[in-house]
């Protein structure tokens, strides 16, 4: 009796947090010192004016007002459509791949293969994939001069010189660099699915195309719904790729400035205070994103429809009230 | 297993692929800290080591040539080993993206901190932002007179423009350099023969006496299917460098655009409409620019200084050696320039006086640059011997003798006024009318970009006024 007590009182507890602490310890240290620092001198004038330093002075919210009153808007603007054309190709190809690769009955040799193949442009810095667009894409680049010999067209396009050609370059190198990863992360979803649901499917006659729309998509919403957010919240930090292609001007007309390169402008002249600010409305957005997310991954439903997992619910609360 | 295998490689490349941003730094600081033990031990004021701040090999390379207590370098170039035992440091970092300044302007800040032979010892800058660092509230740069160098006696051969670039508003001089950057106007020769019959320098120069008599040499030059300049950028120089008043008068918080600017950016669209530039290139420094100076281009003519026909146009002909030839530009201009400074709080007064003086100021020392690489050193006397030579042998203009061209421009330099601002102000104003001239913003769209982005770069500037 006594030495089963005794054993009970064992705690193997503090070991997981002595093992999780090197986490927090970083965390804390790399991430929350800053992050308080960030929302701190967002409420300072601090910059440094040539090699003087000028603050901080506490200016209350007038960072929060002037860049309300600047451009940020329409930056944001921008940096949403460029997402969204890179990011509609991307869900359209992968969904399509991610069906493609885990048919049962298509047999794809190779598979692997295929798999490392489209993650591999992901592996490419941003930068130096930018840059290699740039070269190529350049009026007097290999693009055009193939296209020139090919008599395709009679004059070089000037690809980055209109809005179109910037915004269509940015949209495509995003839809390269990502559909690798979205497919991957999809096909896992479809794998998940029991095979019973598609044989139960194939046996009611359902053709292939039916199949996709009526079981697999319905089945992989969360995951949809996840890639979805976690895309926009990697969108709104669409930095590099636009930065090297038009070199930090985000020309032409600033029409392909995003967030962060509003906000690289401003670390330019060191300006913690309007960058600390811009990162704090960044940091709003994405949080409500993630609490988006966090909703709809923590939802409760096993026949998929929230609608009736509400309903569900109510109905318990009405038998107990009942009870 | 295979999948675990591949699963396992693609978190190792996408790890590898996080980490591969960071580790840049090492190459840049990891020269220090060997030799504390060495410098405790010598008991003078002078440290044994003297930290170098650049943005490229080509001091380094001039120290090597000339210095006379040079004995060797390092193989990897980041280390020079003097005779007297010293080192020199080399800590280089790129000029692209204010990386240059941003490392410097960081050891600087802490150089009242750092120990003795960590301290910044001699610095480089470019005319472009010399004035950041000359500015007496700043006192980053110290005065010549406090290193011991007499600026009236020992660098009376200089070129007066460059003693004004590296003074502060005070007018005391607080940098030196050993180069000055005449700029000329260089063509290619066939193409001139083509368009205008000769490529004789008297010739063209008269074709390109001003502006207006430019635009009809232009015109000639189009009609043989030729383009005068690569870009609007190209003649940027021109003009800005002649404004009458700085860009941000001291103490001011105003950016007064200058009406030479204006005239710059009129003149620029005109000729760009006109079709005088190469509707490939946009700016400076882009492959398309590469191109223009190669032998396929139809462009005529690069406005440049000397290390712009050593530098930049030779690496990128591939022609035959002498097809270019060198003639006075429209407009005096200067253009570029490093100037060496002893930063405040150095331990090596001695070394750096001495440097400053053999690099910039030693007649024989800029005369053997000048002969060796052909670029045009600070020195009035060494380089009027030079211009009266008939011939001088170089790869780009064959037995041209460029410096019968640089030397009388140099002593017409009146250099703009400067403002700690002037190198966004340059960079901005570029920027933003390069869309106005390829035709994708209006004018006034033009000008609101730039008051919007030269506010974002400096944030205390309140207002932009436009001449009338």
């Amino acid at each position: 009796m006594v030495m089963k007590k005794k054993r009970k009182n064992i705690s193997y507890a503090k070991w997981g947090y002595i093992f999780i602490l090197p986490f927090f310890v970083s965390f804390f240290i790399f991430s929350c010192i800053p992050l308080v620092d960030t929302i701190k001198y967002s409420f300072f004038e601090y910059y440094r004016s040539g090699i003087k330093e000028v603050g901080p002075n506490f200016i209350g919210l007038t960072n929060y007002i002037e860049l309300i009153k600047s451009d940020m808007v329409l930056y944001g603007a921008n940096t949403l459509i460029l997402w969204i054309i890179g990011f509609v190709p991307q869900i359209v190809i992968a969904l399509v791949l991610a069906a493609w690769f885990t048919d049962a009955r298509l047999k794809i040799k190779g598979l692997q293969f295929f798999k490392v193949v489209i993650y591999l442009p992901n592996l490419i810095m941003a930068s130096a994939f930018a840059l290699l667009f740039f070269t190529m894409f350049s009026t007097g680049g290999p693009i055009n001069s193939i296209l020139l010999s090919l008599g395709v067209i009679d004059k070089a396009i000037d690809f980055t010189g209109s809005v179109f050609g910037v915004r269509s370059l940015i949209g495509f190198m995003n839809f390269l660099m990502w559909f690798g990863n979205t497919t991957i992360m999809l096909m896992a979803a479809v794998m998940g699915i029991s095979v019973e649901v598609f044989e139960a499917s194939d046996i009611d006659g359902c053709n292939r195309i039916q199949r996709f729309f009526y079981v697999t998509l319905p089945q992989i919403r969360p995951i949809l719904a996840y890639t979805l957010i976690t895309s926009i919240i990697g969108g709104l930090q669409m930095f590099d790729v636009p930065q090297i292609l038009t070199n930090g001007k985000g020309s032409p007309d600033r029409t392909s400035m995003t967030l962060i390169m509003f906000l690289n402008n401003h670390l330019k002249s060191k300006n913690y205070g309007m960058g600390g600010a811009l990162s704090v409305y960044l940091f709003i957005i994405s949080g409500i994103l993630c609490a988006i997310v966090y909703k709809m991954t923590n939802d409760d439903d096993p026949d998929g429809s929230k609608a009736a997992a509400k309903a569900r619910k109510k109905e318990q609360r009405k038998n107990r009230r009942a009870k | 297993m295979k999948k675990k295998v591949i699963s396992m490689l693609l978190v190792a490349t996408t790890a590898a692929t996080m980490f591969a941003g960071c580790g840049k730094e090492a190459g840049t600081t990891g020269a220090n800290g060997t030799e504390s033990a060495g410098a405790a031990v010598d008991a003078g004021d002078e440290g044994k080591i003297i930290n170098i701040y650049c943005w490229n090999d080509e001091f380094r390379t001039r120290v090597e040539a000339v210095y006379d207590k040079v004995e060797s370098t390092s193989d990897d170039g980041t280390i020079t080993y003097l005779t007297d035992g010293c080192e020199i440091h080399w800590i280089v970092n790129p000029n692209q993206d204010g990386v240059y300044q941003d490392k410097l302007d960081q050891a600087l800040l802490n150089q009242a901190d750092a120990a003795a032979d960590d301290k910044v010892d001699i610095f480089l800058s470019e005319t472009d932002y010399v004035f950041k660092y000359t500015d007496k509230d700043a006192d980053v740069a110290m005065p010549l007179a406090d290193l011991g160098i007499d600026v009236d006696k020992d660098l009376a051969d200089q070129y007066d423009f460059t003693k004004t670039t590296a003074s502060d508003s005070d007018g005391v001089q607080r940098g030196s350099t050993w180069q000055a950057c005449p700029g000329v106007l260089a063509y290619r020769r066939d193409i001139a023969i083509d368009a205008f019959g000769t490529d004789d320098p008297v010739e063209i120069e008269a074709k390109f006496k001003d502006w207006a008599t430019a635009k009809e040499s232009a015109e000639e030059l189009k009609a043989a299917g030729y383009y005068t300049f690569a870009s609007y950028a190209d003649t940027f120089r021109l003009y800005g460098n002649s404004i009458s008043q700085s860009w941000v008068e001291a103490g001011s918080t105003t950016v007064t655009v200058d009406q030479q600017i204006m005239n710059w950016i009129n003149d620029s669209k005109e000729w760009k409409d006109a079709g005088y530039f190469d509707p490939t290139v946009k700016g400076q420094w882009n492959d398309d620019w590469n191109k223009a100076m190669g032998s396929e281009s139809k462009v005529f003519a690069f406005l440049f200084p000397a290390w712009g026909i050593d530098f930049t146009m030779k690496p990128n002909w591939d022609g035959e050696n002498g097809a270019w030839a060198v003639t006075n530009p429209p407009l005096e201009y200067n253009w570029g320039g490093s100037y060496v400074h002893a930063a405040t709080g150095t331990d090596n007064i001695a070394h750096a006086k001495d440097i400053i003086l053999q690099l910039t100021a030693n007649e024989d020392n800029l005369k053997k640059i000048s002969e060796t690489t052909s670029d045009f050193t600070n020195d009035k006397s060494a380089m009027a011997e030079l211009a009266q030579r008939d011939t001088f042998e170089s790869d780009m203009l064959g037995t041209q003798n460029p410096f019968a061209y640089f030397a009388p421009v140099a002593e017409g330099i009146k250099i703009a006024p400067l403002s700690a601002y002037d190198q966004g102000c340059v960079e901005l104003i570029q920027n933003s009318f390069s869309d106005y001239f390829q035709g994708e913003v209006d004018f006034d769209k033009a000008k609101a970009n730039f008051e919007t982005a030269i506010m974002e770069r400096y944030p205390d500037i309140t207002e932009v006024v436009w001449p009338e």
